[in-house]
């Protein structure tokens, strides 16, 4: 019996013992050697395979979700703005808007560890140790109030770990459930008494602007295509000046440590406004001074005071970013090494006008 | 049945007398012009002058008048643009191929700049030998050319609750369809050895970033149609499609076209990844969810006029015009409605419908200059009919957020323009 009720006559079809057609082989290609195997076969699955030995504590995941995972996941692992939250929501699957997290959604654990593992952080993938995604993921289950503060995830334990939603999964049931309802000829005169219209888009008004082809093209937008078709040159060419100044080696560095932020914040050609606001030429600019971000009061204040970044309160700002400005939106927890708020410096220095 | 029934194909007996009639009618419109149009009285600075020579572009691009036909993103969707999609502005598309430039995008963690040079395929797991192949090896192997839409699982998903965005490229353009080039997967997995009993296996297939986007594919459908592409429409696939190597699904969600792809691994159950657990799944009202939801079910939407695409001419003929693809096989017949859902009239296919690839309607009709309200239908081979909003609510609720594939309706006003609505 095939766990796919559509794909049974295909697979009838294709005898899935080695098709006869197929037995000839091309001789191309090469044997992949054990280590590169093991270095791209990462893959865990729900039944362990595939995960490695080692072992992390809650609170050593804490630190880790503080420095690596807050400034998108939240404190808390609660969520920031759009970024996905990994905790909470427990018993809303069949509320109007579900919360979906790792503690009320996600079946497996083994997913979590796989894609932490693999993925995350975000922009900075692969960097983290065995340890250090056990750790992390056992905060994340912490935040989710399945395991106690003093908990520590192991390979050993993995799968005595319950998930809530383990069962609330079925194999699509379309071909029982919709198919068969909804095959056959259908109305074509008189198919219902009246129609009244229930609901506008224009009601909502959530569709971007400037999206028809009535509206108006300018002169630039109509260049744009041909503009950006060439932005990969010129995003070069402003490093290139400026560097003369600068240390490239520090000015490389920092782009490593960026990073941490590009998450958030954009920098150089055709920079924009995301999360953060963009940072080309922010040395010297007020601080809270991009005029279409919406800051947070602290940062309004400090606009209103006139303060300006420099690379002092850059410093101070990225050491401690909540000290610096009270109540600012970063969620990012700050750069602990004096070395990498240089290289961020220097980085965002080739970045001026 | 390969043709809509009431195709327009008049003969040529048909066509003089309708010329004649025509001829006659001109008059009776008035349609006469006051004065003479200086577009053609005048000598024009292009019928005087010259244009371009060749190699202004060695790479063209569509000329600057068409620069509003671009992908769009709605940003209040995702965070970041890294993680996220735009739309195919289908609205001012005709045919049925996507040129590549403004096939929408989707991605996890950014779309990827690697070279071909780069570039390794791995294929293990339970295999006889595990293999590695590089793209020029990919070259070596016998080649098959196939037309198939990409849909996204989450097309109009926006739209579950009511009708929200304005617009076809906004409530249907996560959707593009493509002529592939690339060799059958099903070849690369025999040379790497399926010695064993497939019956019940799977394979895992990842991409090379960051976000590798892992997904499980029963090997039934792996042995079937799956493609290991690297041209689309002729030529190299975009980077942001995956160059230099895509997986092609033929029907299933767009999730599962691993881009950038860089392994294979035969399994003997689902990986349960990131992908196929936390999103792509399909909650309904009771909260329980269902899962490998893989098939795009049959779906259609008049692209023209739509809210981007509003009449702009009085009334008299038009053409109402839109896309219908079913990832259960062809298309067969597409139906229209002009007064949301009391009669309907068959569209005319432009082409007999393919496989698993976008087809055209076209619903050649007099227009009064009265409200519309325009919907289609599709049907495909295996006799689904596309169901309406209602009744896929009654079945899965408002929070499925994928495999939404209801008609849709537009409001075309006596002005022309058209809105995005939602009928009894």
């Amino acid at each position: 019996m095939s766990k796919f009720p559509d794909l049974i006559i295909a697979a009838a079809a294709l005898s899935l013992t080695a098709a006869p057609a197929l037995a000839e082989t091309f001789g191309l290609g090469r044997v992949a050697l054990p280590e590169e195997i093991a270095a791209w076969d990462l893959d865990v699955s729900p039944d362990g395979t595939g995960l490695p030995a080692g072992s992390g504590d809650v609170l050593t995941g804490d630190d880790l979700f503080q420095e690596k995972c807050a400034v998108c996941h939240g404190v808390f692992a609660e969520g920031s703005g759009n970024w996905p939250k990994l905790a909470g929501g427990e018993g809303t699957l069949a509320d109007k808007d579900p919360l979906k997290t790792v503690g009320s959604y996600w079946p497996y654990l083994s997913t979590v560890w796989d894609y932490v593992h693999r993925s995350m952080p975000f922009g900075d993938a692969q960097s983290l140790s065995h340890d250090e995604v056990y750790a992390i993921v056992a905060y994340i289950l912490y935040s989710n109030d399945l395991v106690d503060e003093d908990f520590v995830l192991s390979n050993e334990n993995f799968l005595d770990v319950a998930m809530p939603n383990a069962d609330g999964f079925i194999i699509d049931d379309r071909a029982q459930t919709e198919y068969p309802v909804w095959r056959g000829e259908p109305c074509m005169t008189d198919c219902k008494p009246s129609v009244e219209i229930t609901m506008r888009a224009r009601v909502l008004d959530v569709t971007p602007e400037k999206t028809s082809a009535a509206a108006p093209v300018t002169e630039a937008a109509a260049e744009a295509p041909a503009a950006e078709d060439k932005a990969e040159d010129k995003a070069e060419a402003p490093a290139e000046t400026e560097v003369a100044a600068l240390d490239p080696a520090l000015v490389a560095e920092g782009e490593k440590v960026f990073k941490k932020c590009a998450a958030c914040h954009q920098v150089g050609e055709n920079a924009k406004n995301r999360t953060g606001p963009h940072l080309n030429a922010v040395f010297g600019r007020v601080i809270g001074g991009v005029e279409d971000f919406r800051y947070s009061k602290g940062f309004e204040a400090a606009r209103d005071e006139g303060r300006v970044w420099d690379q002092a309160s850059m410093a101070e700002f990225l050491k401690a970013p909540k000290t610096f400005i009270k109540g600012t939106k970063m969620a990012f927890a700050g750069l602990k090494k004096e070395d990498e708020i240089q290289a961020v410096e220097a980085y965002l220095m080739s970045f001026g006008d | 049945m390969t043709d809509s029934s009431n195709a327009i194909k008049p003969s040529r007996r048909a066509f003089l007398s309708g010329a004649a009639a025509a001829g006659a009618a001109l008059a009776a419109t008035g349609a006469q012009a006051q004065a003479p149009d200086p577009m053609i009285t005048e000598v024009q600075p292009w019928a005087s002058g010259l244009g371009d020579g060749v190699d202004a572009s060695p790479y063209g691009l569509p000329i600057r008048h068409e620069a509003d036909v671009v992908r769009r993103n709605v940003e209040w969707l995702t965070a970041d643009t890294i993680s996220s999609i735009n739309f195919t502005p289908i609205h001012a598309l005709d045919g049925t191929i996507t040129p590549q430039g403004c096939a929408f995008e989707r991605h996890h963690s950014g779309a990827i700049d690697m070279t071909k040079a780069d570039y390794r395929l791995m294929i293990n797991g339970l295999v006889d030998r595990p293999l590695i192949f590089t793209y020029d090896d990919l070259l070596r192997f016998p080649r098959e050319n196939h037309v198939y839409f990409c849909e996204c699982a989450a097309n109009t998903g926006m739209e579950w609750a009511g009708a929200q965005l304005n617009g076809a490229q906004f409530t249907h353009g996560m959707i593009h369809n493509m002529e592939y080039s690339g060799v059958p997967l099903r070849t690369l997995l025999n040379e790497a050895g399926l010695s064993g009993d497939m019956a019940g296996k799977w394979i895992y297939v990842e991409g090379h970033d960051a976000s590798s986007n892992g997904r499980s594919i029963p090997m039934e459908k792996a042995l079937d149609d799956v493609l290991v592409a690297f041209k689309a429409n002729g030529e190299a696939l975009r980077k942001e499609h995956g160059y230099p190597v895509r997986l092609v699904v033929p029907g299933w969600e767009g999730n599962m076209w691993i881009k950038w792809l860089r392994r294979v691994e035969v399994m003997d159950n689902a990986v349960e990844s990131r992908e196929e657990t936390s999103k792509y799944t399909d909650t309904l009202a009771d909260g329980t969810s269902r899962k490998w939801t893989w098939v795009m079910d049959a779906k259609s939407v008049i692209t023209s006029p739509s809210p981007q695409a509003p009449i702009k001419h009085g009334p008299g003929p038009m053409v109402i015009s839109g896309l219908a693809w079913s990832g259960q096989g062809a298309i067969t017949r597409v139906d229209v409605s002009k007064d949301g859902g009391i009669t309907w009239e068959t569209a005319r296919l432009a082409k007999p419908g393919e496989r698993m690839a976008l087809t055209r309607f076209y619903l050649d009709t007099t227009w009064d200059g009265g409200e519309m309200l325009l919907q289609s239908r599709a049907i495909d081979e295996t006799g689904y009919v596309q169901p309406t909003k209602a009744q896929l609510r009654e079945v899965r609720g408002e929070n499925s957020i994928y495999h939404n594939n209801c008609i849709q309706t537009w409001h075309v006003l006596p002005t022309g323009e058209a809105e995005n609505v939602e009928v009894s």
